[in-house]
Formats: structure tokens, C-alpha cells, sequence
């Protein structure tokens, strides 16, 4: 019994994991590359996550859903880089903080003037509904197996990308020494929107796969947001490798924590703290993690720099 | 000049409450209360962030430790204002020092991020906190009592804001004046050049985090009080953005800039939000274009010299 719920909870781990990665593999390489801070990218997430929603109830098809609410993030992403984000390049990382804050305030609004405060729910089509025998004595649901497959298979493919074609040959110099880049002759204005709208589309990915487990609600984005950030700061900026580890790190840590430090602490320490230091310690976990990790390695553990 | 235009400032203030009993409009006293609550947040993150050029995207993390020293005795029976201001101040600067010693260890985007996740995990702290009311909060049982001083009464309590934001003023300002003022902005401006002549920022940098720390602490005692209700949104990271915002906007480095901005953020809030419920869809953009157009502050706008 209890290494299967164990297992279920390292599976469930690694499905926040997955997640975490492709929102922070968006926001790393624009950090990486551009020098940006994007707060904003919570924003795509739950834009994602909304549009994908609404195509579905609006065809009724929930792959037309996906499909739309990828290319709709994308869209969204490409505008907003053009429009408030290309006169931050040259600006510091806190003139960079504040717009992009700007933005959040503005897109949490919109969505609540379009589709209201209330939760919005995403349902699944029949083949991603039902639970798969994993070890005998445990069912866990496909949906949260397809989210890890997806996740890893488009970490596997940013790395094709990044690592063996020009597209990612350009990255790569970008985010070494930009002025050379352009110099030699690279359009650096248009790379910069096509990476930002890759980012903002994998944002998307994950807020509109986060929809039918979380709820879909204005400020979705925010929550993300700051673990993002741990895991960025625990993997190292610019490290789409730093931000695979840190993924996986952050979302099994906090998963376990919330799972298992309460009966753990129940064990060591009387149960009636433990019922009220666990929930408190569990969310702070991750945290603690980055500070431990900072300490240690002030540059992440896979910096490039 | 620049004295002369203090004193108007000051003279203005000190006559507010009169002007607003006359006018018998007790709201905008409530409204430039809040204003100073804030501006005492934002001078002190100025001290760090303007002068020493350490963006901290967590200093709400000080109103809300304020804020819930100040809650939590009160829940206790211990109404004290002395008392509770010294808890507020200790607990803000023991934190403050606690953040600020792994924090000031990195720099840039790293250091952004960590403020923010530190004071994203007091946020969680507060939530977990179930006998304080956990996410809803709970009420503040009595206002602190100061003896002589009624913070009850609206005018009283005016007056203490304004005389404690006075004081954060002129503190931050001598103590900028300051040799340790003078290693904080060299620090800011040339890092490897404050080494050569042999300084070490670390402990200077330390030393001012935890004294913004202890001035934000004092905003959010008062600001509990303004309330009467604490909330873990105290310590809710719009909040923070909202208080770096105040610090940009009134134009960073300078004596008058946090209340100027404190000033014109909550100013245009109330009048955004008494047009439609929808108004973040409107204050958004604006400090988008701010950002974008006014590079100094308000500041900027008035005199054409770089900072």
C-alpha cells in the first residue's frame, strides 16, 4: 500500500515537473537570450489555458481546442512582444519587473471581464478519462500520464532544436553574445519575437494540459509564476538543461512534501504539531530548497555563466 | 527652494484633517492616511532599492510581519502600542536579516526572484497560520493603544502617520548623507571600485536591508491598524510590485519621491476604481506606458538633469 501510494505521488511529482518545465523552458531562454524578467508569462499560461477552454466548448473538438488555444498563446505572446515588450530590451531588470507586472494587472482583468471570476472547467474527451493499471493494486488516471509524455517530448524535441539546428545554433549564440549575432548579419529583432513566441506558446501548452486538473480562473498564472522562478533560480538561467533538472526537483519536493511531511513529522514530533506544522512546512518547502541550493551554488546548479 | 517647497508640503498635510472636518469629508482622510502608510513602505524601499540599487520584489513581506506582530499580541490581550511597535520592528528586522543574508549574496535577476520567493513563502506562512484566521484573516480584536494618543480617533491617528512618515524621511535621508549612506551608493554605481578602496558592501548592504526591513514593519503595524483586519494579503506579491511602483513612479533616490508616487498610485486607484470594478484593466497599461515613457518618475517630468 504504501509504496504504491509513494509511487503515485513521484509520478504525480514528476507530472508538476513536466509542467513547471515548459513554462520555465519559455521563460529561461527568453532570460537567457534577451536578458528579459518576464512576469507576464503567468499571464500566456492562463491565456493558454482560457483560450484552449473556450475553443473547446465553442467546436466542441477537443483537439481543435488544443490546436487553437496553442496558436491563439502564440499569437498573443508574438503581439505583446512587439507592442510593450521590444523598448525593455535595452532597459534594466526592474523597468523590465514593472511593465511586465503592467501587463499581468491588465490580462487577469481582461479574462474576468470576458469569461467572469468564476472557475471555468475543462472536460476531457473519453480517451484521456480513464485510470491505467501501473503496478498491480494501483490505477493512475491517463490524463496525467499523457501530460508527462507530452512534457518529455517536447523536452526531448527543445533539445533537437536547440542543440542540432540552425534555429538553435542562433539561440545559442544569441544568448552567448548578442552584439556579434547581429553584427554578423542576423536579424535579431525578428529571432527575438519567434523565441518570446515560443516561449509564450509553451506557456500556453501547459496552462491549457493545466486546465482539466486545476481551475481554470483569472491569476492561474501567478502561482506558477514564482515556483517557475524557483526552479529557474535552482536549475541556473539559460540552462534549458538546469531548467529540466529543476523541474523535476521542485515538483517531486513540493508533491512529496505536501504528501508525506505531515505523517513523517507525526512520527518524530507530537501529531498535533505535526497536523499544524506540516501543511505550513510542506508549501514552504521548495523554497527552503532554493535558499539551501543558493547557498551552496549562488549561479544555479547548471549556470552557463 | 527646495526647503521651501518641504515646508508648503509639510504646512498641507498638517492642515488636512482641519480642512477635512470643515468640508466634512472623513473619507480622504482615511485616503491620505493610507497614502503615508504606504509612503513609509516605499521610503524604505527606496533606501534599498534607490539608493542602494538592490531591486527587492518582497518588501511587502515587511507589512505583513508588521502587520501580524501587531495582530497576533492584540489576539493575545496585549494592546501595548510600544509594545507592539518594538515586536513589529524586532520581528521585521530579524527576518529582514535572515532574508537579506542569503539574498544579498546574489545579484540581478537572481536577487529579484529570490525576494520574491522568500516573501511568497511568508505568504504561505500567514495562509497556514489557522488560529489567525488562515487565507481569510481575522479582525484586528483592538486598535493599539498608546496611552495618551487614540489611534481611534481619525484625526489622532493622522497625525501619528504623519509624524512616523516625517521621521522615516528624515531618517532615510541622513542616514543616506551618511559614510554608511555614502559605501551604500557606491556600492550601487561601481561595486569592484568600492572593493579596490577597500570596503566590503556585504555587510552595508545587510545593514540597510534590515533597516528598510524595520521601517516596512512600521508601515504594516499601522497599516493593521488602518485596516482593523489582517489578511495574509498583507504579504501578497502585487503588493510588493505595488510598493516598487510607488518607488518608480515618485522617481527613485530622492526625498519626496516615495510619497509622490504612494500619492499618485492609490490616487489614481480610488478614482479608477470608483468608475468601474474593472479598473486593473486600465491601471495595467498606464504603468506599462509610465514605464515606458516617464524613465524617472514623476521626478523626470519637472527637471531635465540625469539622476
Amino acid at each position: 500500500m504504501t509504496t504504491i501510494l509513494v509511487f503515485e505521488q513521484l509520478l504525480n511529482g514528476v507530472q508538476l515537473g513536466v509542467m513547471l518545465f515548459l513554462m520555465a523552458a519559455g521563460l529561461t531562454l527568453v532570460l537567457g537570450i534577451m536578458n528579459l524578467v518576464n512576469l507576464a508569462h503567468g499571464a500566456l499560461y492562463m491565456v493558454g489555458a482560457y483560450l484552449a477552454t473556450a475553443a473547446m466548448q465553442w467546436t466542441g473538438s477537443y483537439p481543435l481546442g488544443v490546436a487553437l488555444g496553442l496558436a491563439g498563446a502564440l499569437v498573443v505572446g508574438m503581439a505583446v512582444e512587439v507592442t510593450t515588450i521590444r523598448p525593455l530590451y535595452s532597459r534594466d531588470h526592474l523597468d523590465q519587473v514593472l511593465a511586465t507586472f503592467g501587463l499581468i494587472l491588465f490580462f487577469n482583468e481582461l479574462v474576468a471581464i470576458v469569461w467572469g471570476r468564476a472557475s471555468l472547467y475543462t472536460s476531457l474527451p473519453g480517451w484521456l478519462q480513464g485510470h491505467v493499471k501501473l503496478l498491480p493494486g494501483s490505477s493512475y488516471p491517463v490524463y496525467r500520464l499523457a501530460i508527462i509524455a507530452v512534457g518529455l517530448a517536447v523536452a526531448a524535441t527543445l533539445w533537437y532544436v536547440v542543440a542540432r539546428t540552425r534555429l538553435g545554433m542562433l539561440i545559442r549564440a544569441g544568448a552567448s553574445n548578442r552584439t556579434m549575432v547581429a553584427a554578423l548579419g542576423v536579424n535579431i529583432r525578428l529571432l527575438y519575437t519567434v523565441v518570446f513566441g515560443f516561449g509564450a506558446a509553451l506557456a500556453g501548452l501547459a496552462g491549457l494540459m493545466a486546465g482539466p486538473i486545476y481551475s481554470v480562473q483569472p491569476g492561474m498564472g501567478e502561482l506558477i509564476l514564482i515556483q517557475v522562478f524557483v526552479v529557474i533560480v535552482i536549475g541556473g538561467i539559460g540552462s534549458i538543461r538546469g531548467a529540466l533538472v529543476g523541474a523535476l526537483i521542485v515538483g517531486i519536493v513540493d508533491t512529496m512534501g505536501r504528501a508525506f511531511l505531515k505523517p513523517v513529522l507525526g512520527t518524530l514530533i507530537s501529531p498535533t504539531a505535526a497536523e499544524a506544522a506540516g501543511p505550513a512546512l510542506a508549501s514552504m518547502l521548495i523554497y527552503l530548497l532554493m535558499a539551501v541550493v543558493l547557498a551552496v551554488k549562488p549561479a544555479g546548479l547548471f549556470s552557463n555563466r | 527652494m527646495r526647503r521651501l517647497a518641504w515646508f508648503f508640503c509639510v504646512l498641507a498635510l498638517a492642515v488636512l484633517p482641519a480642512v477635512v472636518t470643515a468640508l466634512d469629508q472623513p473619507y480622504y482622510l482615511e485616503l491620505a492616511r493610507r497614502v503615508m502608510i504606504f509612503a513609509i513602505a516605499a521610503v524604505s524601499l527606496d533606501l534599498i532599492l534607490g539608493y542602494g540599487g538592490m531591486v527587492s520584489f518582497g518588501h511587502a513581506a515587511y507589512l505583513g510581519i508588521g502587520g501580524y506582530a501587531v495582530g497576533i499580541l492584540a489576539f493575545y490581550g496585549v494592546t501595548n502600542g510600544w509594545l507592539q511597535l518594538g515586536v513589529a520592528i524586532g520581528a521585521s528586522a530579524l527576518i529582514a536579516a535572515a532574508i537579506g543574508a542569503v539574498s544579498i549574496r546574489t545579484s540581478g535577476v537572481y536577487f529579484i526572484m529570490i525576494t520574491l520567493a522568500f516573501t511568497q513563502m511568508l505568504y504561505y506562512l500567514g495562509i497556514s497560520l489557522d488560529q489567525f484566521g488562515g487565507d481569510d484573516g481575522m479582525r484586528l480584536k483592538a486598535k493599539s493603544d498608546f496611552g495618551f494618543l487614540d489611534l481611534g480617533n481619525p484625526v489622532q491617528f493622522y497625525y501619528v502617520v504623519l509624524v512616523l512618515m516625517l521621521a522615516a524621511i528624515y531618517l532615510t535621508q541622513r542616514l543616506v548623507n551618511s559614510r554608511f549612506g555614502m559605501v551604500i551608493r557606491a556600492a550601487k554605481s561601481n561595486e569592484s571600485r568600492t572593493r579596490a578602496i577597500g570596503v566590503s558592501p556585504y555587510p552595508y548592504r545587510l545593514l540597510a536591508f534590515v533597516i528598510a526591513g524595520a521601517m516596512g514593519g512600521v508601515a504594516g503595524a499601522l497599516l493593521v491598524n488602518q485596516t482593523a483586519y489582517l489578511t495574509p494579503d498583507f504579504m501578497h506579491w502585487t503588493r510588493s510590485g505595488e510598493i516598487m511602483f510607488m518607488v518608480i513612479l515618485g522617481g527613485m533616490a530622492s526625498a519626496a519621491g516615495p510619497l509622490a508616487g504612494a500619492a499618485a498610485l492609490l490616487v489614481v486607484e480610488d478614482v479608477l476604481s470608483s468608475w468601474t470594478q474593472h479598473w486593473q484593466v486600465i491601471l495595467g497599461p498606464l504603468l506599462v506606458i509610465s514605464v515606458i515613457f516617464f524613465r524617472r518618475g514623476l521626478a523626470g517630468i519637472f527637471s531635465r538633469h540625469d539622476a
